[in-house]
């Protein structure tokens, strides 16, 4: 029955979706947002605070969804999902964690507008 | 196994669309479909981290232009997010509906879920021809050829995301919640609600991390 059970909500893609379950997604996303453009608008944080505080709420924001409206978690229909998107989380990463950092250095070292060719040299 | 096959089985001979679905796709349960379309989002997903990368890399090169803090308005994209945000719910709404197979139900949050979606886009294309006419467009710097090509690029995605809803509809109407047209309202649901997902990182990235 189990199994028959579960077989039924692969085939809709929509396991433990329910009427709270959206509505809970929905409202924890609008206090979400909320909190993120107050954190910027309202003046209240500190500049140097503001960057990890939105960074934070958008990372919640995006799990909440990923779990409330996309349906990901850890039971065996939701599983092959749930991988794949974690797997693609660590492509993500890389391609923009990578880039940020090589053209940060590219930046840092080879702006030829900041440095002379001698300068250049020296660090070789 | 023996349990799982029988019930397929009664499901066949149940279904009054069994010609229909089963012309489309033979044992299949749909399943098999949304993860494929699963995997399709996911290499989206590459797409837009691309376009974020670059965005990250070209952010502070304004070519003596206009920056971010003084071409954003945070209270309209607060309009433009709440829209789609609002949209995404309710495209849960039709997706409720679906599996109680209440046709009416569907189609009304479908035909919300449009007209949200469109009050987004709508905003967009104003906010973007503001930019282009106050001489801020995607030719003025590498900044803001890569702000329209990420933003515009999930623009275009929510407007494939309409055209597919309006198919959807007429569907719906015509077919009725049979097993394709469900699968594919499945998809799109999918389609639709990571579409939240990539504006969420868009007005932190783009639009609030611009205005700090």
């Amino acid at each position: 029955m189990a199994g028959a059970r579960a077989s039924t909500h692969a085939a809709h893609g929509d396991s433990h979706s329910s009427m709270t379950t959206y509505v809970v997604g929905f409202i924890l996303s609008l206090v979400l947002t909320a909190l993120s453009f107050a954190a910027i608008m309202a003046g209240v944080l500190p500049k140097d605070m503001m960057m990890p505080a939105i960074t934070v709420l958008a990372v919640i924001q995006l799990v909440v969804q990923l779990v409330f409206f996309l349906h990901l978690g850890a039971a065996p229909e939701q599983r092959n999902n749930t991988v794949v998107f974690i797997l693609t989380t660590l492509l993500i990463a890389a391609v923009v964690g990578l880039s940020l950092w090589v053209m940060h250095n590219a930046n840092v070292n080879m702006m030829p507008t900041q440095m002379s060719p001698a300068a250049a040299q020296m660090k070789f | 196994m023996n349990v799982r096959t029988s019930l397929d089985t009664l499901a066949t001979v149940e279904s009054p669309q069994v010609g229909h679905a089963a012309h489309h796709h033979a044992h299949d349960d749909g399943s098999k479909t949304l993860f494929g379309f699963w995997v399709y989002l996911m290499t989206d997903c590459l797409i837009f981290a691309t376009l974020f990368a670059t965005f990250g890399v070209l952010v502070d090169n304004v070519a003596g232009g206009p920056s971010g803090k003084q071409l954003f308005d945070l209270p309209y994209v607060g309009g433009e997010t709440l829209l789609l945000l609002v949209s995404s719910f309710t495209f849960g709404l039709a997706s409720l509906a679906m599996h109680a197979g209440d046709r009416a139900k569907v189609l009304n949050w479908l035909v919300i879920t449009f007209v949200l979606g469109a009050g987004f886009i709508g905003m967009e294309v104003k906010e973007f021809a503001h930019l282009v006419a106050d001489g801020a467009g995607p030719d003025r710097s590498a900044f803001l050829s890569a702000y329209f090509t990420l933003v515009g690029t999930h623009g275009l995605h929510v407007t494939a995301g309409l055209v597919w809803l309006a198919v959807m509809m007429h569907q719906t109407l015509h077919f009725g919640l049979d097993d394709v047209v469900k699968r594919r309202l499945a998809c799109l649901s999918l389609f639709w609600h990571f579409l939240d997902l990539v504006w969420v990182c868009v007005f932190t990235v783009v639009y609030l991390r611009g205005a700090i």
